[in-house]
């Protein structure tokens, strides 16, 4: 099963590779992963995105936890939360009906066309892991994808929940 | 403020927290830290002379003493030569420090000379590293190291420290810290009330308790604390291979080992009992065999440090996160008022069963006339000493068959790589042991094989008058190895026989030592007396022991706990 770990850490050299240590020692997936310092510049937020069954989503929160910069891990999808991921993709847009058919496609995701060349479109778009993949397949039947680039899934709880030191 | 440099702060930092011994081998990037070591003399550089043995030695120091361990080393070789030692003590939780020498801050990443990425390499195998930037920085990482290699679920620490930093030409303000809390680490000591009082209730309503006690409740001296518990519920105790000693072997409550070479009676008690005290125990695979097939009638309790080491291999009725030290604390706490006057009428059955179970002897051993059982010699051992000394062993039969028949009286006695299973173990540990206790008997167990894993230390021990007494049992071969070739793959001995042996006595007295050799049965006690009789010179006494000989009882694959082998013939 699909499962978003946030882990709230020091940001200090050798933390990511710690974590993402834990998850090649101990044979854990990673789907995706997505880091960067918080509004305190002190610490970073990484949220990754995995799999497995419930005894080893335990032990992924179990280890990470053990790791001497990591201050808390929250399971994201125990609870409500949000979910957005950013995509930016370049489709070649070689004829008029291919660039008309490409503007129309992502105005109906809600995307934004953000680089325009003769003969591409790069286009931006956040969402839901599900609506990108949606959206990369949909333009796939109308232009060709020359190249993608993905954040992986970043979240956080809803209400009143959050992760703070 | 004290000005001084780098290598200075590193000497100075180690005093102030207290360290006595420094087990190391210099090197380009650790001169300068070595100049700094000449000029005083309150911590004691121990020189090896393979870096491994450096971590052994400071391994040793460390599990007999509970005090953290340190080496210094140098980059490249250097470092990396002290990852099977890393390895072996974050397998057993043992507590240690590890300064590494690195090139200059300048060249890093550069493939200087002797450049290795120490931090990077270690990773998998450290409670936690540092790659220290800037000199000023010295004192916290070191405070810092050591505050997390002893607390929590202890452990080793690597300590990088790139040559420019630690330079002796520059002057920096030294500041200790007082106090090193971290906001990302607060280990969990006390138990949580709610799981404390679970845990009472399920032990008192147990019919046919056993206490399983591990390397935890060593690591934090709860030894005197598992005892009161085991006598108040009159409970069966058994201990894993790091647990040894936490219960005192010679006890009545106490049925023996547990696990793949474990006693029938351990296993058995286990598999059959009705609620399962974890104290400081990880359900490790040599001890749980088949998991599914695990102690199917048990409540367990699993009182732990480490929350990721409950129901990480088998699940936990009652977990309960904290050291068994201040667990077991709360829950004798909660026990002082019950009553326990019908608890021996409670449990007459289950030690009746129990009792039987011993009355197969699972350890007898048939010795003849003259050839030497190895379990004879550790027998001959326990009595030339008195049951006292420090033993350490190697990894292999030997270490099983000192594991199994030297009941250990108190905890720290009984030295052994557990976990990860280290050949060359057992002669640095040794002397890591007997630099901590100089007045005390220091004891190798070993074979022919682990001995010269690591026998250049001979000539350490030489250096520092070490009187360590070296009991290898020589079977010819590479003896568990060899069981295993009998047992599985049809006798066929591929690779586990040494052909060409080295003349142990002739080896031990070139590196300026006593060498004993024993061949037959009825040399055997006046050799273990004339050893033991050589207060203060290293004697290794080579014995000839029968090659044939297998480690019983042995659990069978993918069986139950309690399903074993007890001889070459007999099933449970």
């Amino acid at each position: 099963m699909k499962r978003i770990i946030s882990v709230l850490m020091e940001n200090a050299p050798g933390a990511l590779s710690r974590i993402v240590g834990v998850f090649s020692q101990r044979g854990y997936n990673v789907d995706s992963l997505c880091v960067a310092p918080t509004d305190d510049p002190s610490l970073s937020r990484l949220t990754i995105m995995t799999h497995g069954d419930d005894k080893v989503i335990e032990q992924i929160t179990k280890q990470v936890n053990k790791l001497i910069d990591v201050l808390k891990v929250v399971d994201l999808t125990d609870g409500a939360h949000v979910e957005r991921e950013l995509m930016l993709i370049k489709v070649a847009t070689r004829t008029d009906a291919i660039r008309a058919e490409v503007k129309r496609t992502s105005d109906i995701f809600r995307g934004s066309i953000i680089d325009v060349n003769g003969s591409n479109y790069t286009i931006e778009l956040t969402g839901t892991s599900d609506k990108l993949d949606a959206f990369a397949s949909t333009m796939a039947e109308c232009a060709e994808i020359i190249e993608s680039s993905r954040t992986g899934v970043c979240g956080l709880a809803r209400g009143e929940r959050a992760l703070r030191p | 403020m004290k000005m001084m440099s780098g290598a200075a702060m590193v000497v100075e930092a180690l005093k102030d927290v207290g360290v006595t011994h420094v087990f190391g081998y210099p090197g380009g990037a650790v001169l300068d830290i070595y100049d700094a070591l000449f000029a005083q003399d309150s911590v004691k550089h121990v020189l090896v002379r393979h870096e491994q043995a450096a971590a052994h030695m400071a391994d040793g120091y460390a599990r007999s003493t509970g005090k953290t361990g340190t080496v210094l080393v140098t980059s490249g070789p250097g470092a990396t030569n002290t990852i099977t030692g890393i390895a072996t003590a974050y397998m057993d939780s043992i507590p240690m420090v590890v300064l590494s020498g690195q090139v200059p801050s300048s060249l890093i990443g550069e493939d200087a000379f002797q450049e290795t990425d120490m931090v990077g390499c270690s990773r998998p195998i450290v409670k936690h590293s540092f790659l220290v930037k800037r000199a000023v920085d010295i004192p916290e990482a070191i405070a810092k190291a050591y505050y997390i290699a002893n607390s929590g679920r202890p452990g080793p620490v690597v300590v990088d420290l790139p040559k420019d930093i630690v330079n002796v030409q520059e002057s920096h303000p030294y500041v200790f810290p007082e106090s090193v809390a971290m906001r990302s680490y607060n280990p969990t000591e006390k138990g949580h009330m709610k799981q404390i009082k679970k845990a009472v209730a399920s032990m008192l309503k147990a019919e046919r308790p056993v206490m399983y006690v591990g390397g935890g409740a060593v690591a934090c001296d709860a030894s005197g604390k598992v005892i009161e518990l085991a006598e108040k519920l009159n409970a069966p105790v058994t201990c894993t291979l790091m647990g040894l000693g936490a219960m005192p072997g010679t006890h009545e409550q106490f049925v023996g080992m547990l696990g793949m070479h474990g006693t029938l009676e351990a296993n058995k008690t286990m598999h059959n009992s009705d609620c399962i005290i974890a104290l400081g125990a990880r359900f490790d695979d040599r001890v749980t065999n088949n998991v599914s097939k695990f102690c199917p009638h048990a409540e367990i309790i699993h009182v732990d440090i480490d929350p990721a080491s409950i129901s990480k291999t088998v699940n936990a009725h009652i977990p309960v996160v904290g050291s068994v030290d201040k667990v077991l604390d709360q829950i004798l706490e909660q026990l002082a008022e019950k009553d326990f006057s019908g608890q021996k009428e409670k449990l007459s059955d289950w030690w009746q069963q129990i009792t039987q179970w011993r009355k197969r002897e699972c350890l007898k051993f048939e010795q003849g006339d003259t050839v030497i059982k190895p379990q004879k010699v550790i027998e001959a051992l326990y009595k030339h000493t008195n049951g006292d000394a420090y033993v350490s062993s190697d990894v292999g039969q030997h270490q099983m068959f000192a594991a199994l028949y030297y009941p250990y009286k108190k905890p720290r006695q009984w030295i052994n790589s557990g976990g990860l299973g280290t050949m060359g173990f057992g002669l640095p540990a040794a002397m890591g042991v007997q630099f901590a206790h100089p007045d005390a008997v220091s004891v190798c167990v070993t074979g022919d094989g682990s001995i010269q894993m690591n026998i250049q230390e001979l000539a350490t021990c030489l250096q520092y008058n070490l009187p360590v007494k070296i009991i290898s049992l020589n079977n010819r071969a590479l003896g568990m190895v060899r069981q295993w070739q009998d047992m599985i793959y049809k006798g066929r001995h591929s690779h586990s026989y040494m052909d060409s042996m080295p003349d142990f006595v002739k080896l031990a007295e070139a590196y300026g030592h006593v060498g004993i050799k024993v061949d037959r049965l009825d040399e055997l006690d006046a050799a273990m007396e004339k050893c033991f009789s050589y207060t203060d010179r290293l004697v290794f006494m080579d014995i000839a022991v029968d090659q044939n000989e297998h480690v019983y009882p042995m659990q069978v694959k993918f069986g139950a706990m309690d399903d074993m082998r007890l001889s070459k013939t007999e099933r449970t």
